[in-house]
């Protein structure tokens, strides 16, 4: 046994995965066909799992609907599909802000000196310190009526001698794009800087010596040397975003229901597990989907690095 | 135009220290690149060679003087003004473009038409032989194959000035000897002004016209391979192209740009040709090449001939490689084997008395540094 496997190239590969498949075949595979199973299902009167085999909790959530105000034998529900595409736009506004604010910051910590990039790294990692759920706490108190920014705004107006109402900012949409961006911005930073880091002084030097102005230099070698970096960071924020249910919930309150938050009501209030699962499989679905259209588009990131 | 396509006046450049010092990189250089000249900067790491070039390309700017390219003062003029054009050390090939879009880069940025870039770059890659690589990527190519894109990169813009920093210094020597026949045979074919830093000897005098020596940030001497090698001007110069014997002295008298020298060592004056800045009680530098001492079984001329004791031999096939010791002065001498011999008494071997002859002509009288 142990000869064969200090001979057997492929046992020791075995030998050295098996634990990773053990976990990932527990702990992902069976219970994704488990949720597959229970979406099937139906939901008894005391929430339990009836096990059946339907489609009805997809149909219900693509909102074809037979129960109709007109009373038509079918009709539209937008209510999920409503759901759903919010989640989608939050995602990739959420993405796109991200970006926009990653990169500077991303580029500013690459061209640094090396002595200043570890302390900047550091500032960019230790909000990640402080808990998930405490960081989307502060946002509530700084956006809240009686909050830390209309406290100030209050004061600066009364200072002016202005009358001032307070900005309805928490339990908005945009509360709750500010708390994605700022829980995932350094999920792109720290990606983007490293495809950056990378790139030698030289072929900057290069650019300009082939006569191309810092901002071509930019777009015809920076931009396209650090897209393996952009591509990672929107793959680490876009995935997240679309599912987590923490920021919505406590930032959007009843305004801004995600997918994310769909899901978490059907298993813990609406007990109703076979619709959550239903649910959750297609947030898993959509994601693929964006995710593969991506990827095919830009890569995954690394054909430079590699090639 | 300028009869100079280079020039270097008075160029200081300081570099800050992280102790918060300052160290002179380039310290008061003046140099003249001719026109179409094939011009090295040769030294040891350090010397300044590559900060030179550097202020040439617009990557770094003097601290003081002024560099001028066809006869304009550059300033602090960037790079994607400047009419040159630089071949990296590590090539610098952009690696997410193609051959075709690396070498067509620097002529997309001028605004070329699509028509007369294909064309440019066409006959670019025509030149350093790479003709059929323009789809492929850098990384799919060996390291002299990436060296010869760099070189079509720089030279399809078509500069008067073409820089070079180290461009052979990451290939195997068999296609370093290879490409330095090359590259010497594309400056003479485009007929444009080569500026070429270099760490190694051989490289600057088998391709150059002319050489600056640097080290530690000057130039301690500019002048043909052949003067260099011959007539150098210091100790150092003497002892870092090629190999010397050195013996130290002190001038006695000087007469018709032949210095006199009594070296204690030998307790005897040795004749030779004495360097310009040399003069009467100078402590010198006595220098001679191993290759022009003359060796012989017994004594000829009077002057400038000593009895000396074979140390080591080393026979390496077109010489023999001798060490010879006269009076604890130990002498590199290297005899051609010219005469092609199977017999053992043909050479000289380990204890045996010897005279050796310095012809004064071949005797350099130099200031030590």
């Amino acid at each position: 046994m142990l000869k064969r496997l200090r001979e057997n190239k492929s046992s020791q590969g075995t030998l050295l995965i098996s634990p990773t498949l053990v976990f990932m075949v527990g702990l992902l595979i069976i219970p994704l066909i488990l949720t597959l199973i229970i979406s099937f299902g139906k939901r008894s009167a005391d929430g339990n799992v009836i096990y059946t085999f339907g489609l009805h909790n997809y149909i219900r959530i693509l909102g074809i609907s037979s129960d109709c105000p007109g009373g038509q034998a079918i009709c539209f529900d937008p209510l999920y599909a409503n759901i759903l595409w919010r989640s989608l736009t939050l995602a990739f506004n959420s993405t796109v802000l991200v970006i926009a604010l990653a990169y500077p910051l991303a580029y500013f910590i690459a061209r640094a000196h090396p002595m200043k990039r570890n302390t900047f790294l550091f500032m960019v990692l230790v909000p990640l310190w402080t808990n998930f759920v405490i960081r989307v706490y502060a946002w509530m108190m700084l956006l809240r009526t009686q909050g830390v920014i209309n406290s100030l705004l209050g004061w600066l107006a009364g200072l002016v001698g202005l009358h001032f109402t307070p900005l309805e900012m928490l339990y908005t949409p945009g509360a709750v794009l500010v708390g994605m961006v700022y829980e995932f911005l350094p999920f792109m930073i720290l990606p983007i800087f490293t495809s950056l880091e990378k790139i030698d002084n030289s072929l900057y030097e290069a650019a300009a010596d082939l006569g191309a102005n810092p901002i071509r230099t930019f777009f015809r070698v920076t931009l396209p040397l650090s897209m393996p970096g952009v591509v990672a960071g929107t793959i680490l924020v876009f995935i997240p975003v679309m599912g987590t249910f923490i920021v919505s919930d406590l930032l959007g309150g009843k305004q801004v229901i995600l997918i994310g938050n769909l899901i978490q009501r059907q298993f813990l209030d609406a007990r109703d597990p076979t619709f959550g699962s239903a649910a959750s499989l297609i947030l898993m679905a959509m994601t693929l989907i964006v995710t593969f259209f991506y990827t095919r588009k830009f890569g995954f990131g690394e054909e430079i690095v590699a090639a | 135009m300028s009869e100079f396509t280079v020039e270097l006046r008075d160029v200081v450049k300081r570099f800050p220290t992280p102790e918060g010092g300052e160290v002179f990189a380039v310290n008061h250089v003046t140099l003249q690149i001719r026109n179409g000249e094939f011009f090295s900067m040769l030294g040891s790491s350090g010397c300044g060679k590559t900060t030179s070039l550097r202020m040439v390309a617009g990557f770094e700017w003097p601290t003081e003087g002024e560099v001028y390219i066809e006869g304009r003062a550059m300033g602090h003029t960037p790079p994607f003004k400047r009419p040159v054009n630089t071949v990296f050390q590590n090539y610098a090939l952009f690696q997410h473009m193609t051959v075709y879009q690396n070498v067509a880069f620097g002529l997309e940025m001028e605004g070329a038409g699509k028509q007369e870039i294909a064309r440019r770059v066409g006959h670019a890659l025509e030149m350093v032989q790479m003709t059929g690589m323009e789809r492929r990527y850098p990384k799919q190519m060996s390291g002299g194959q990436q060296q010869r894109i760099a070189l079509a990169r720089a030279i399809v813009k078509t500069p008067n000035v073409l820089l070079l920093d180290e461009p052979l210094g990451a290939l195997d020597l068999k296609l370093r000897k290879e490409m330095q026949l090359e590259l010497k045979a594309l400056q003479q074919k485009l007929g444009i002004t080569f500026v070429y830093v270099t760490h190694d000897q051989e490289e600057a005098l088998t391709m150059s016209d002319r050489i600056a020596v640097m080290s530690q940030g000057k130039v301690m001497q500019m002048g043909t391979p052949v003067e260099i090698y011959e007539r150098p001007n210091c100790k150092f110069v003497a002892d870092f192209i090629g190999t010397s014997n050195f013996m130290e002295g002190g001038v006695k008298s000087l007469e018709n740009g032949r210095a006199s020298v009594f070296v204690p060592i030998l307790n005897a004056e040795v004749t030779g040709y004495a360097a310009e800045n040399v003069s009467v009680g100078d402590e010198v530098a006595i220098s001679i090449r191993p290759e022009k001492i003359r060796l012989a079984d017994k004594a000829g001329l009077t002057q400038n001939c000593f009895e000396g004791t074979v140390v080591t031999t080393s026979y390496i096939g077109s010489d023999t490689r001798l060490h010879v010791d006269i009076n604890g002065l130990t002498l590199k001498v290297w005899e051609q084997n010219k005469i092609s011999s199977l017999d053992p008494a043909a050479y000289y071997t380990v204890g045996q008395k010897v005279w050796l002859t310095l012809f004064p002509e071949n005797t350099l009288v130099l200031p030590k540094d």
